[in-house]
């Protein structure tokens, strides 16, 4: 019982279960070294840290239950009649895709519970992803040296995509083929190449007798395959260069503090994902999910009302619907911009955008040392006010894709929703971008105030010519460690010679550019020393006091103590 | 420490004496060797938990573990007990199969948190980081031992096997692309006909039949103003391949309503017929307001009208929906009396401005 009271507890014997295994691995690929590096390796705490986890559990939880499903389904478009249990369909003729989807539902024990398990866990994983790149966008923890690691998530993040459009479609149920049959629309619309590659994707005509077989090649072997290497790759990139770390007490950008891999991080990694997957069990029991049987089979002649895709579609759908029809016939060919534009820019932008953020940033701030403390978001405000311009953008064109919904749920017309909408996608990023940028700043002016000042104390003091303060007390140490780790934003050198002319390879239109970007962006907006962000200096000298004290209650964030 | 000594497992004789320059032999640096490690000196950063919270800890995990014990128990009885195959059983088994599942899980993981939280010391070790990039030396052996390879292989003074190399796997890359070519048909003129313009067996026109139930229509029976009806082409009731581009709706009209955007000669007695087909995207523009006579597509909203050619009025689409030419035959039962003039359904790149070009035959669409 030492082990509980001792300061020196005592390490019991390993058992000979282990022991043999280990020292037999040992003698053959010398594990040793590796393990006594890594057993103890060092993981940060902090919640954001776990956003990414969700994803990976949850990927984890899509192919246990996948593979399940694949013991019953059939990727077969051949028709048959449906006389299973479920009697609105009996009679019916339909694919054996969809009959196979719905022998799992309802004549398989458990099947019903793994396919919506399996829906959830999809839903779950591509919002986990974003989360987590929302985490590292924010806090700067995809600069150097985790650039690649942040283009492998961008890949990532691509591939889920396709993993769900191919996945979804395979039931073959009526929702599931309207937007097979959206796919199909703009794949048709690209020019040059579009009929090409609808031809040669549904082999003919759509929809043909060969996309369910091939869509689920592509599901099950070809995308899963290339996820597994990427995540794999992903957490060695992690493992190797060490998890990024909140500002704080005794972190720097030379060290990681935290709890050790084994048995801590491993226990806490193990119990997150039982809660992942408890959470995912408990919404394929309650909460229903693509109802197969109630959309009846797939057939090109037939759609029912407000068919939604999935969550991460939406921002597809809705960039469709508020798109302008706007067609160019030329020289006997046709360019259908109303399909080619919002089918491509929206997505192209985001993805392009992310992929190469890290590099743009390099660029604009000249900065190449390794980060490993990351940013609180209000201390790189242009960088987070252009995150919060693309969440704005996203986020109207995923609302604008259920602009149907919207008007039948709140009584709003539908034209002026969408009318709305076109309006709301350029004036919404715009104000996004100003108002996240003054509250950056707002923030910051803040921090400085709680380092400057202090923090209101609750006691209230009287000074002897009659006036009432609240005094303030330094903030907590761990709270003022978390506040100093800002550092001001890298910036190009100036580098101008006395004459003002600026550096080699700044003179041109692209490096004065770069020059006006870097000044921009970086440097220092609100000194954490300079408390109202001017000139005032440190309050030491008894003479500020006294004006400041004259200014009577108006003033604010006075402190006695300073 | 030693509690029992190696050389009683590995005799003598079994273990190479060690050479000067090798590594050495693996039972002395097992990784938890049969040796007993030394117990750990006090680590700075780990500060073990009260122990009153400890043994707390250590009660409410046991009891997490326990709930899972049982839960797990459940689902494997629930698995037996409850039957699937109608409505009612798979919604019960569904839910003692989830329900025990979740709880399972549920118990584990919170015992594990407890377990994590209560019993581990809390941590807060240190450990350095190092700069990514390896030293200057590796780098320049490194750069060394690459050029010296190079210089073996020969890759770069021998251009022969260099361009014949290349030359040798240009084509071999292209192989598998090539191999994509039996994917499907090309396109040819494929997506500018449908059935509509074939005839039966018979050599007669098609008729058209109500979706769903394949029975013909008589224009006498489809006769309320404000109707609608989901037509395709009768033979052809369960191929989706012709359906995804021949499927038409049947609007009946009152004549006076019907405007100019409507060729008049392709109606019958008010009874309108245009592709179903969205031009946007190809969804089915399934949905129609009687009072408007707007034709709604409701993957995007296209709205259509459908007393005027059903042109566009809102939307996306860029296109009016075709109209289909219609007329009866002899029994009095609609018939189509020849193709869409123009490709139906969404545009593509060969597709061109095939509405102006009929126009300039002298067609009106």
């Amino acid at each position: 019982m030492s082990t509980e009271t001792g300061n020196r507890p005592e390490t019991a014997e390993i058992p000979k279960a282990v022991s043999g295994p280990s020292s037999y691995l040992d003698e053959r690929i010398g594990a040793g070294n590796f393990i006594r590096r890594n057993m103890r390796k060092v993981f940060p705490d902090h919640w954001s840290f776990l956003l990414g986890e969700i994803a990976l559990y949850s990927f984890i939880i899509l192919l246990l239950t996948g593979t399940f499903l694949t013991l019953w389904f059939k990727p077969s478009m051949g028709h048959v009649i449906y006389d299973g249990p479920y009697a609105p369909l009996r009679g019916v003729m339909m694919s054996e895709a969809y009959a196979s989807s719905l022998h799992i539902s309802f004549e398989v024990r458990g099947g019903l519970l793994i396919r919506q398990i399996h829906h959830w866990a999809a839903l779950l994983f591509v919002a986990g992803m974003m989360a987590h790149m929302l985490r590292v966008f924010f806090t700067g923890a995809y600069r150097k040296p985790r650039e690649l690691n942040w283009i492998i998530g961008v890949l990532l993040l691509t591939l889920a995509l396709a993993e769900g459009l191919t996945g979804y479609s395979l039931p073959d149920d009526l929702l599931s083929g309207a937007g097979l049959r959206i796919t199909q629309g703009v794949a048709i619309s690209l020019p040059l190449v579009g009929t090409y590659v609808s031809f040669f994707l549904f082999g003919g005509e759509y929809p043909g007798e060969d996309v369910i077989s091939r869509f689920y090649t592509l599901h099950v072997l070809l995308i899963p395959g290339i996820l597994v290497a990427l995540v794999t790759a992903h957490m060695v990139l992690m493992w190797v260069q060490k998890h990024s770390q909140q500002p704080g007490k005794g972190r720097t950008n030379m060290n990681v503090v935290g709890g050790p891999f084994f048995p801590s991080f491993a226990l806490k990694a193990g119990s997150y994902f039982l809660f992942t997957f408890a959470i995912l069990a408990g919404l394929g029991t309650f909460a229903q999910i693509n109802p197969i049987w109630l959309f009846g089979p797939y057939t090109p002649a037939d759609i029912s009302a407000g068919s939604q895709p999935d969550f991460y579609m939406g921002f597809l759908e809705g960039s469709l619907r508020i798109m302008p029809a706007w067609e160019i016939n030329v020289l006997g060919y046709t360019l259908p911009m109303s399909v080619i534009i919002p089918a491509l820019l929206p997505l192209g932008l985001v993805m392009t955008g992310l992929a190469l953020y890290p590099f743009i940033e390099q660029w604009v701030t000249g900065d190449r040392s390794e980060h490993h403390v990351v940013d609180r978001p209000r201390n790189n405000p242009h960088r987070t006010s252009i995150g919060m311009s693309a969440i704005t953008f996203y986020g109207l064109l995923w609302l604008l894709g259920a602009n149907d919904e919207l008007a039948a749920n709140f009584h709003i017309s539908l034209f002026a929703i969408t009318r709305f909408g076109q309006i709301a996608i350029i004036v919404g990023p715009i104000l996004a971008y100003i108002i996240t940028y003054r509250m950056c700043l707002g923030l910051q002016r803040k921090d400085a105030e709680v380092i400057g000042h202090g923090v209101e104390s609750g006691v209230i003091k009287r000074l002897p010519h009659g006036e009432f303060i609240e005094v303030h007390v330094p903030p907590a140490e761990d709270i003022e460690a978390h506040m100093r780790g800002k550092t001001p934003i890298p910036a190009l050198p100036d580098g101008s010679d006395e004459k003002g002319i600026p550096p080699k390879g700044m003179r041109g239109p692209l490096g004065r550019l770069r020059g006006r970007m870097s000044r921009t962006y970086g440097g220092e907006k609100i000194p954490m020393d300079q408390p109202h962000g001017d000139d005032h200096g440190a309050h030491e000298e008894i003479g500020e006091h006294e004006e400041h004290a004259a200014v009577g209650a108006t003033g604010e964030g006075r402190s006695l103590d300073r | 420490m030693t509690d029992h000594n190696p050389e009683i497992e590995r005799p003598e004789e079994r273990v190479p004496k060690r050479v000067i320059g090798t590594p050495p032999a693996a039972t002395e640096r097992a990784v938890l060797g049969e040796d007993k490690p030394a117990a750990p000196a006090v680590v700075a950063g780990v500060k073990p938990q009260d122990p009153r919270t400890v043994r707390k800890g250590e009660r409410l995990a046991a009891l997490c573990f326990t709930i899972t014990f049982l839960a797990g128990i459940g689902f494997i009885a629930s698995y037996v007990i409850f039957q699937v195959g109608d409505l009612d059983g798979t919604a019960a088994s569904n839910l003692a199969l989830g329900g025990t599942l979740t709880l399972a899980l549920l118990g584990l993981a919170l015992g594990m948190v407890v377990w994590a939280r209560m019993v581990l010391p809390k941590y807060s070790v240190v450990q350095e980081r190092h700069v990514m990039a390896s030293d200057r030396e590796v780098r320049s052996d490194v750069a060394e031992k690459f050029a010296q390879g190079v210089e073996e292989s020969g890759f770069v003074k021998r251009k022969l096997l260099r361009r014949t190399l290349l030359a040798a796997v240009a084509p071999l890359g292209l192989a598998p692309v090539v191999l994509l070519r039996d994917l499907g048909p090309l396109p040819e003129t494929k997506l500018r006909h449908t059935v509509w313009g074939e005839k039966t067996k018979d050599g007669k026109p098609l008729r058209l039949v109500v979706e769903g139930t394949g029975q013909p229509i008589r224009a006498a029976d489809f006769n309320t103003p404000g109707g609608l009806l989901s037509v395709v082409p009768e033979g052809y009731e369960h191929d989706l391949t012709v359906l995804a581009k021949a499927t038409v709706i049947l609007v009946n009209l009152r004549p006076e309503e019907i405007k100019s955007g409507t060729n008049k000669n392709w109606t019958y007695n008010g009874i309108v017929a245009y592709s179903k087909i969205c031009t946007h995207v190809g969804c089915p523009a399934a949905l129609y307001e009687q009072n408007t006579h707007n034709i709604l597509c409701p993957c995007h909203q296209s709205t259509f009208d459908a007393t005027d050619g059903a042109k566009v009025i809102f939307g996306p689409a860029a296109r009016p929906l075709p109209q289909l030419p219609i007329d009866v035959d002899a029994e009095g039962y609609l018939i189509a009396t020849g193709d869409f003039p123009v490709p139906v359904g969404p545009s593509f790149w060969e597709r061109g401005d095939a509405e102006a070009e009929y126009r300039q035959k002298g067609g009106q669409v």
